[in-house]
């Protein structure tokens, strides 16, 4: 509970922040209405030559672009930031204030930044999300909505755990910024299902850059193709990328020796 | 005339030296650059397979060839200069570009031509690779792979002053993210860098044609695989030529406006 009274809190200083900002939130608006015209235009062609792209229908692939807005936009909102500062912080060597602090640091440099125009996408996603399920009708049942949120939220957490071990390499390395815009660009191949790339493509997406589990996967659940081993899968794959980005976090930590002090 | 060349020579020698240590811009942009195209070329395929080999008038080879190809194309073409400005824009680094005697277009321009030198032999090796996975048809037409030379260079030549004069954009406003997003889309859908143009519904064929898209990406790449006849890429080459001359007046005005308007932080 201390975690979202922790973000809730960090949350409250994102919006006083940016009120001031209010135009922001606008250009943001505009940047993400963009983005999904693009996607909506981009499959309205391609669904204008054939009514299946690798076994998936038009709603399911739209389910797909919902999921895939619902992660970026978490992305954006809060683990973005929040590594971006991490690898400053490191950097400059300005972790000391953080570490000061009486919670954990791991928490606190992973909530304690809120880009909350972000939340734009999110709404934005479930808003597509929701289009599509309503023109899938009847297929969605409890079993599928549970297993949905099941592996949404593993998805994020293997995200997490993911940028987490990336933002964490700053302790060894100085220039790791440029492998997270690395990781931007593998995210655009999550638009579509992961079911379409060629076998080394798509183990690259799987393993090395988690982005199937993030977005392909949960669209499978909610479209009632999850096989039970895929499930079991992101649930063991979540747990343990979670150990091991903590256990390298902690790594880090002792590595670190500040920079004025 | 000498002294630009003179000039050319110098800010070769020395940005060829700084590209070498920016290599993991250079990375990052290459993965970018493969992986996009590359994404298109894998779901048009699939669209292909599924509709029994062909999508229109190009089979599942068709579509292997045109995007690496035009994975080249973009990538010899592509300019990051609309970040730069308003970085320089933001930090006050345009006032020494300013103060130099000769127009700061020119340092820009080797600036992006010897990144390329650093890169092309890695996205050819990518594209090769690439081609003995997906096994394009491409039937070269000696005459067109002539003229595919100089369409290559007016397209560079076109989306360079494009980009060059909406980077300016940042003189006037600081959130030039929403700007570049705009034309970015507008690139992907009119420049044939999501599909092949002639798959898209005529209005989108025709608004490609009349704007600068089209002659930007698109056409050398459907030069270049032998799609064209020799009157449609003569007038290409003439749209292209047209093009430029309008890109570099309407560049010299946004120029003049924009430096008086500026105002450095600092200087």
């Amino acid at each position: 509970m201390s975690y979202l009274r922790l973000f809730w809190a960090f949350f409250r200083i994102g919006v006083m922040g940016e009120a001031a900002y209010r135009i922001n939130f606008f250009i943001q608006l505009f940047q993400s209405l963009l983005e999904l015209a693009t996607s909506l235009a981009g499959l309205a062609v391609i669904f204008s030559y054939t009514n299946s792209l690798g076994g998936w229908s038009p709603d399911e692939v739209l389910a797909l672009v919902g999921v895939y807005f619902l992660i970026g936009g978490m992305i954006g909102l809060v683990i973005q930031p929040g590594m971006e500062q991490l690898i400053e912080d490191v950097r400059e060597g300005t972790l000391d204030f953080t570490l000061t602090k009486p919670e954990d640091a791991q928490l606190l440099v992973s909530l304690r930044q809120v880009d909350i125009w972000r939340l734009v996408d999110i709404v934005m996603g479930f808003g597509v999300l929701t289009a599509a399920l309503l023109r899938l009708g009847e297929h969605v049942g409890t079993a599928q909505a549970a297993a949905f949120g099941a592996t949404l939220l593993c998805g994020a957490v293997i995200i997490y755990s993911f940028w987490l071990i990336l933002a964490t390499l700053s302790f060894w390395f100085v220039r790791v910024e440029n492998i997270l815009q690395i990781f931007q660009s593998m995210y655009e191949a999550g638009r579509w299902p992961i079911s379409l790339y060629p076998g080394w493509l798509r183990f690259a997406l799987t393993f090395i850059v988690p982005v199937a589990f993030a977005v392909t996967v949960p669209t499978e659940a909610l479209t009632g193709r999850l096989s039970g081993t895929t499930l079991l899968g992101a649930v063991a794959l979540s747990v343990v990328l979670l150990v091991v980005s903590r256990l390298i976090w902690l790594r880090g930590l002792r590595q670190y020796s500040g920079a004025s002090a | 005339m000498s002294g630009l060349r003179d000039l050319y020579a110098q800010q070769f020698k020395t940005t060829f030296a700084s590209m070498l240590q920016y290599r993991a811009s250079l990375v990052i942009w290459m993965i970018g650059h493969v992986l996009e195209p590359l994404v298109y070329l894998i779901v048009w395929s699939t669209v292909s397979t599924t509709g029994g080999g062909s999508v229109g008038d190009y089979t599942t080879r068709d579509f292997a060839a045109y995007f690496l190809v035009m994975m080249l194309v973009n990538h010899v073409t592509y300019t990051w200069i609309m970040y730069e400005y308003e970085y320089r824009v933001r930090e006050g680094n345009l006032s020494f570009a300013l103060l130099r005697p000769v127009h700061p277009i020119h340092a820009d321009i080797a600036d992006n031509v010897s990144s390329k030198l650093i890169t092309l032999p890695f996205m050819l090796l990518i594209a090769f690779i690439l081609a003995l996975i997906f096994r394009p048809t491409i039937a070269v037409v000696p005459w067109a792979a002539a003229a595919f030379l100089p369409a290559l260079l007016l397209a560079f030549l076109l989306r360079y002053l494009i980009e060059w004069t909406l980077a300016l954009t940042a003189f006037w406003t600081t959130r030039v993210g929403a700007v570049n997003q705009t034309y970015f889309v507008a690139m992907l859908f009119l420049s044939g860098q999501m599909a092949p143009l002639s798959l898209f519904p005529m209005p989108i064929k025709i608004a490609a044609t009349i704007l600068p898209f089209r002659w930007m990406v698109s056409f050398p790449v459907e030069l270049f695989l032998g799609q064209l006849t020799p009157i449609e890429a003569a007038e290409g080459i003439l749209g292209q030529v047209l093009w430029v001359g309008i890109a570099f007046v309407l560049l010299r005005m946004v120029w003049r406006a924009g430096v008086r308007v500026y105002s450095a932080v600092g200087a």
